[in-house]
């Protein structure tokens, strides 16, 4: 065994990758709840890239047949029903994972020095998934793909002055058709697994360069013992490996309750319209996007026309997205974790949650004079907490942060 | 390890030594004291290089960039389309597809057509006579208040894609409907997406998403009963 091992250390370096990233990789040792999700985004990710493999070997990428083989595959292939269920409740749960992911990094400012770059990498991953899930969508050619691939790419044709040239350029054609799905599908399973395979790949060693925060927002490596070690840190492997095994059990007791008694999850997962085949002359009654998107769909109508064009409400739509980038910069504040932040960002930050939600739950309900306003208030809401974070992080007194970890 | 700072200074001077000892070590006919490095050149070399790489990369992208433009068959489906009205009764709507996208053709009754050059709806619309943010939506032929074509006011023909984001709108011909505003409601399009109104020429209402009137495709009378979608009127 030695011998083998030590053929393979000349060649290759495995017990030095082994022992820096897993069991010589120091992790804090008060890591809680809140450190699951990341282990569970990448179990995620496996289990779509491994149903989405299966389910390309029965899916036809033509706009006549797609819906159809669909269909057949729920239908005639066998257990196709379960790898087209996994897939569609794994989208929706790589979101659920990835936005409480998200949280746990506002709660304890893991976006902070020296993890800046981690957490662009992580926006960057946050919004190829989107760009994914979208496109994926788009494929099953129901009536909600096809509109929503209708509505989400005519954004691009209010672009200034380019716009009608670039939405003839995506589109392929001169309306949604076939070419769109197909370059859809082929986006969908080839180039986006990649970049997001290369992301959470680089997310991971930008990771393992500074190493994990934690909820007490203290960095371990400033308290070594006499073997450089840090006091308050554990080797990742076999601690966390197992504590994230827990995890993820309890993520598939949920996940395949889902997958089992709900998957359409009552509209939420799977939308009733996209039960039925796209049709270029009908748009559904209600169309909404899937629920992950629809805080920033919210931005979007919530944004009037602005001299004779809609750009200003893509724009916003767009900078909702893009100003989480700058978090790490907006933020004054000299502490990391809630524990000892200030009451004005307690407040800050409990509004954006609402903020956010409130603004997801819109984005699914018709338009009225009522809806119309709340979309609009929670939007500026929603863009204050940015935009007046270097205020109300530079105010307040803020709690001092203990010299070790607190549990 | 903070105080391993590297001294680049150094670093280039010890770099540049080693260059021009290897230099020196080979065989040359230039007399020794030539052969200093020409950073300058060097440095230029490698711009002009990178510069001429980006080129290549660009013109290489091309036509990578160009696979996803309308391929020759998406632009021969483009084809003129007819469409026999003769039984479209008057209220009553169709739906063709034209170039992938839903046309409406619809017959207004006189009433409804009359309405649509009264001053209280017109007060409500962003730009009744198309001559603003929307004089570019419609051929010059149907650029009037009912937008159609002279000589036949009654048969409409709209493309029905709303001018916000692409969705459908539905016809809703009915004035009053509780659902749209009651009295303020003088019939035409509600699109279901985000709330765009449009009165029964197409026209959009002020204050909604839409920031257009909806496009009058270019059209014409073959016969009577026979409407020619995609081919302007021979003039």
């Amino acid at each position: 065994m030695n011998n083998k091992q030590n053929w393979i250390d000349q060649r290759f370096p495995l017990t030095k990758v082994w022992n820096e990233h897993l069991a010589e990789y120091y992790t804090p040792r008060n890591f809680n709840f809140w450190y699951f999700f990341g282990s569970l985004a990448i179990l995620v990710l496996v289990m779509q890239l491994v149903t989405g493999i299966f389910l390309t070997m029965h899916f036809k990428p033509d706009s006549a047949q797609a819906f159809a083989s669909v269909e057949y595959i729920m239908r005639d292939v066998e257990w196709g029903w379960l790898m087209r269920y996994l897939h569609s409740t794994g989208a929706s749960a790589f979101f659920v994972v990835i936005y409480l992911h998200m949280y746990r990094g506002l709660l304890y400012g893991s976006y902070k020095a020296p993890r800046e770059l981690i957490w662009i990498l992580g926006m960057v991953l946050y919004i190829a998934l989107l760009a994914e899930a979208f496109m994926g969508y788009v494929l099953p050619w129901g009536q909600m793909s096809f509109w929503g691939a209708q509505v989400i790419i005519s954004l691009f044709g209010s672009v200034p002055v380019i716009g009608p040239d670039l939405l003839v350029w995506i589109l392929g054609d001169y309306a949604v058709g076939d070419p769109v799905l197909n370059r859809f599908f082929s986006l969908h399973v080839v180039a986006l697994p990649l970049i997001l395979v290369v992301l959470v790949f680089l997310h991971i060693v930008a990771l393992h360069a500074v190493g994990s925060n934690n909820p007490d927002g203290i960095e371990i490596k400033k308290n070594k013992d006499k073997n450089g070690i840090p006091k308050d840190g554990i080797p990742f492997h076999p601690y966390y490996s197992v504590k994230d095994i827990m995890g993820v059990v309890a993520f598939l007791m949920i996940f395949c309750a889902v997958v089992f008694f709900a998957p359409a999850m009552n509209g939420y997962f799977l939308e009733n319209a996209n039960f039925v085949l796209a049709n270029p002359l009908k748009t559904p009654d209600h169309i909404a996007p899937l629920w992950y998107l629809t805080p920033f769909y919210s931005v979007l109508r919530a944004i009037p026309p602005m001299f004779g064009s809609q750009f200003p409400g893509v724009v916003g739509m767009f900078a909702a997205l893009l100003i989480l980038i700058a978090l790490p910069w907006l933020d004054r504040s000299p502490v990391k974790s809630i524990r000892y932040r200030s009451a004005p960002y307690k407040w800050a930050l409990g509004t954006f949650v609402v903020s956010f939600i409130m603004l997801g739950w819109l984005g699914m309900q018709p338009v009225n004079e009522l809806n119309a306003f709340l979309a609009r208030l929670f939007t500026i809401l929603y863009f204050a907490f940015f935009i007046l974070m270097p205020w109300y992080t530079s105010i307040g007194k803020t709690k001092e942060v203990p010299e070790r970890t607190t549990e | 390890m903070s105080e391993q700072t590297i001294d680049l200074k150094k670093r280039r001077f010890l770099t540049q030594a080693k260059l021009e000892m290897q230099f020196k070590s080979l065989p040359s006919k230039t007399p020794m004291s030539e052969q200093t490095i020409d950073l300058k050149k060097r440095r230029f070399l490698t711009q002009a290089t990178s510069v001429v790489g980006a080129v290549g990369v660009s013109f290489v992208a091309w036509p990578f960039v160009s696979t996803w433009k309308p391929s020759a068959r998406a632009k021969a489906a483009g084809a003129p389309i007819d469409v026999d009205i003769s039984k479209l009764e008057t209220g009553q709507l169709v739906r063709v597809l034209w170039r992938k996208k839903p046309v409406w053709i619809f017959r207004r009754g006189a009433e409804a057509n009359a309405a649509l050059s009264s001053p209280e709806l017109e007060a409500l619309l962003a730009d009744p006579s198309s001559t603003g943010n929307s004089k570019s939506q419609q051929p010059a032929y149907a650029k009037n208040t009912h937008r159609t074509i002279e000589g036949n006011k009654e048969v409409a023909v709209i493309v029905g894609v709303c001018t916000h984001l692409g969705c459908s709108p539905t016809y809703r011909p009915e004035p009053g409907a509780a659902d749209l505003g009651g009295e303020s409601w003088k019939g035409g399009f509600y699109c279901p997406c985000h709330g765009s109104k449009f009165d029964l020429a197409g026209r959009v209402y002020a204050g909604v998403p839409a920031p257009t009137n909806l496009v009058i495709p270019p059209y014409h009378f073959v016969s009577d009963t026979l409407i020619r979608i995609g081919v302007d009127p021979a003039a």
